[in-house]
Formats: structure tokens, sequence, C-alpha cells
């Protein structure tokens, strides 16, 4: 276990301390340069305001959660196999990429009210944000990633006798992996964004409501603290898509994962 | 043969192309680059469909993919997220045949070409001649009839690629497949071949075909042979001919 802990602590203990050093320069220097604390304040108050009354932080923070999970979740369903049917459909793809890509071009924020007025004042309405806004980069990464397979491969399957859907499920979908979590990953973070953005407009719960709430009576403290909240949940939420990348595929299909990150791929 | 053009008008990629292949025989189809080669092989395969012409195989013309044959390319195309042997066993598992019964099987072909202590590491750790013989193993493991390899050594270098020309020497041997060969090697071409068919360039015609009478089996001596340096020579002079080389 103190191996595991140790190579963790080799693997992420630079990142650690530049976490560390930051904030405490932050720390120090708001209390040596009289920074006001309305304009910055130091992390300690922050700490100390987000402990203040952690069940109604707990509660947003849920709300917001659900939100993104849900307009996520519905973005992987619809996204994925509007991917697969515009790299099958030659037709399907000359009508709707260019009506996706212009969907794309438009600003979600600016659809915000128009959601709130179609879907209501409640969940809905934000998870509908989070998932217009997650769909986009899954389904371009889904029809990338799915044309990836060389024609030989193709080739291959079909003097084998495959059928499309043997070529799909054996080939082409290992092929596209990477490419279709790298698109996961971004979507979902994208969600988080999608399901503040809404609850800027009309809430009465959720951290970007609270965030709201905490910039109209002037609390610094709380709104520093509901920054840094949204922030972890978007990390996790990240990390949970990586894990889960991590435990589905195969060992030289991670790598690759990585490489396409790190923008060294093919 | 002919292909759309980016102009819309058509390409003529083959013209009249006559070919016999006896069966278990070894054909070697040379060429120069953009004649038509890896098109022919494809026609042969069922993978295009002929503009004009037919393909016939043991007396069945070929209509849509020909499913009885073993593809080699020249990217060796090995699936990365599976191990050496179940890159093999591909073929077995998309014609739904027994893993079981056919793992001994993929198991002596990595032998044979000295693969048999690598079944179980993934493609990425092999150097690309490894990888080229996994590909052949995988062209060869549901035992078709007949093998079509396009330039499948073309990426290779010299050495390995000799290595490799033993291989596949060595394979043959054993199974007596018809084996048609596309490479842009002459010398490579003459060791292996029964015949050797040169193509002229866009749109390739059947220029010649050499009958290569070297004694079999072959093997690293038939280099030695004095026929070998005549017979790559006249096939050199008929890309001379044609003004390639």
């Amino acid at each position: 276990m103190s191996a595991v802990i140790r190579r963790w602590l080799r693997a992420n203990g630079l990142v650690l301390g530049v976490f560390a050093v930051v904030f405490l320069a932050w720390e120090a220097s708001s209390s040596m340069l009289r920074v006001p604390a309305y304009l910055l304040p130091p992390p300690s108050a922050i700490l100390v305001r987000l402990s203040q009354n952690p069940e109604r932080l707990v509660g947003n923070f849920a709300t917001t959660l659900q939100e993104v999970l849900l307009g996520f979740a519905l973005g992987v369903a619809v996204s994925i196999p509007l991917g697969v049917l515009l790299v099958y459909s030659r037709p399907l793809e000359r009508v709707v990429y260019p009506v996706l890509v212009a969907f794309q071009a438009v600003p979600k924020v600016a659809l915000a009210p128009i959601l709130v007025v179609w879907f209501g004042f409640g969940l809905s309405s934000k998870i509908m944000l989070g998932f217009i806004t997650a769909l986009f980069p899954i389904v371009i990464n889904t029809v990338i990633g799915l044309n990836q397979t060389p024609p030989e491969m193709i080739h291959l399957m079909r003097s084998l006798g495959a059928s499309s859907l043997q070529t799909f499920l054996k080939i082409r979908l290992f092929v596209a992996a990477p490419y279709l979590f790298g698109g996961l990953k971004i979507g979902i973070t994208l969600a988080v964004v999608g399901a503040v953005v809404g609850e800027f407009i009309a809430a009465n719960s959720g951290l970007g409501y609270m965030l709201l709430v905490a910039n109209q009576s002037f609390d610094a403290p709380l709104l520093f603290g509901v920054v840094l909240l949204l922030s972890l949940q978007s990390i996790a939420l990240f990390y949970l898509v990586e894990l889960i990348e991590a435990l589905v595929l195969p060992r030289p299909l991670r790598r690759k994962g990585r490489e396409l990150i790190a923008g060294s791929g093919q | 043969m002919t292909y759309p053009r980016s102009d819309g008008g058509p390409l003529l990629a083959l013209d009249t192309v006559s070919l016999d292949v006896p069966p278990a025989s070894f054909c070697s189809i040379v060429g120069p680059s953009g004649c038509g080669k890896s098109t022919l092989l494809m026609l042969v395969a069922g993978l295009y469909s002929a503009t004009a012409g037919r393909v016939v195989i043991n007396n069945q013309v070929v209509r849509g993919p020909w499913t009885d044959i073993g593809i080699v390319f020249q990217r060796d195309v090995l699936l990365e997220w599976r191990d050496v042997l179940d890159n093999v066993l591909l073929p077995i598992e998309v014609k739904r045949l027994s893993r079981t019964a056919y793992r001994e099987r993929a198991r002596g072909l990595l032998d044979l070409v000295g693969l048999a202590g690598f079944a179980s590491a993934y493609p990425e750790q092999l150097s690309g001649g490894m990888r080229q013989r996994v590909a052949i193993c995988r062209a060869l493991v549901h035992d078709p009839p007949l093998l079509l390899m396009d330039e499948p050594f073309g990426a290779l270098d010299a050495l390995t690629r000799e290595n490799l020309n033993l291989d596949l020497l060595r394979l043959n041997a054993e199974t007596l497949k018809t084996t048609i060969f596309v490479t842009h090697n002459i010398d490579e071409a003459v060791l292996m071949s029964d015949q050797v068919v040169v193509l002229s360039a866009r749109p390739g015609r059947v220029r010649r075909v050499f009958e290569i009478d070297l004694p079999q089996p072959r093997g690293v001596g038939t280099r030695e042979h004095p026929r070998f340096a005549l017979l790559v020579n006249e096939i050199r002079a008929e890309f001379h001919s044609m003004g390639i080389i």
C-alpha cells in the first residue's frame, strides 16, 4: 500500500507542491500587502466561510452534480448514436453535419433564457443546457474516431466475410475508443459550464445560484469558495471519466489516448 | 477497371489484363508505380468490381468479396488492443469457427516464423518485421487455398525483408498455396515465384510473363544459382525497354 502511495506521490508530488506554494503565497500576500478581503479574500477566510454552513453547500453541490450528470448522460446517449449514424450514412452526414456546426456556432449561453422558458425553472432546463453544451465535442470525436480505421482493415474484414456489424464491434469501435473518451472528457467539463449558466438564468438552488447570491450580498469568501467547489467538481468528473477509460480500455489503447491528449498521436 | 478521376472523368487503371495462375503456384506481379498492381489484387479478392472482364477462381466467377483467401497488405494493420495470438485468430473469430480448434494451428504458424515466445505480447512491443510476420500468420490461420500479398515487405529494411522472404518460402513449402504477390522488388519476385508478370505503366497491361524455372525448393542458396542473376537481368531489361529504369 505504501508503495502505491509513494508512486502516486512521485507522479503527482510536483503538481501538489505547485498548488501548495500558490495557496501559501496567496495567504501571505493578502495579509502582508493588505489586499481588501472583498477583492481577494485569503484562502483561510474562504475555508472558514465554507465550513460555516456545510449542509447548504452540500445540498447545492448535489443539485449541480445531478444536473451535470443527467445532462452529460443525455449527451452521451444522443451523441454517440448520432456520431455512428453520421459515419454510416452519407446522406444523413451531408444534412446533419452542417446543421450541427451551425448549432455549435450559436452561443449556448444565449440559449439559456429560451431553455428556461421551454423547460421551466427546475432541473430540466439546466439538464438541457448541460446536454447541448456537451453534445458537440462528443459527436465530433465519435465521428473522427470511427473514421480512423485504415481502409486495409475494412478490406481485410470484408474478405473474411465479416458483416458491417462485426467490423463495427470488433474493429471500428476499438479504434474509435481513445477519441471517444477524449470527447467524453471535454463533454463532461462543458456539461458543468452548461448547468452553471442555466442556474445563473433562473434557479433557486445549485452552486451557480449560490454564486449569484454571494455576489449580490458582497460575500467574497463565499463567492471564491463556491468557485473552488465548482472547480473541484469539474476536476473530479474529468478524472472519473479517465478512471472509467482506464478500467474499460485495453492497455495499448490507453496509451494511445494519452498520446492524443498530449497531441503527439498520429 | 476504371476509377472515377478527381476531375470527374474516368481513370483507366487497368487495361486488358489476362492472366492465368495455376493452383499451388507462386505468381509475382511487378510493374512501375501506379500501374494498377494493387487494383488487380483487389479485383481478384472481389473487393473491387471490374468495369469490364471477370475473375475466375476454381471455375467460379468472383462476384463480391471472395472469402476463401488470405490477404497481407504493406501495412500490417494489426489490432493494437489484442495480443499476438488473438490477432492471428481474428479470421477464426469472424468466420465463427472454433477458437480452441485453431489455437494450436495459430501457435504452430507463429512457431514457424520464430514468434513462439510472443503469443501474448501486444503488437506495439514488436518490431516492424515481427508485426508483418504476425500479419502473415493471420492470413494463413484459416488455411485459405489462395494468398494475396500486396507489397507485404515494402516497408521493411533489406535484411528483415530477406528473412521474411525465407519465412514465406518455408510456409509455402508446407502448405502449397496459390500465391499472388505484388512487389517492386525484382530480386524478391524471382527468388520466390514460379512466374513473374511484368505490367506496363498506367493503364496496366500484361507486358510479359516470365517463367521462373529455378529448382525447388527455393532457399538461401537460390540466389547463387547461375540462372537467378540471368532472370533478374532479363526482367530488369524489360523495365529498361519500357523506359522505367
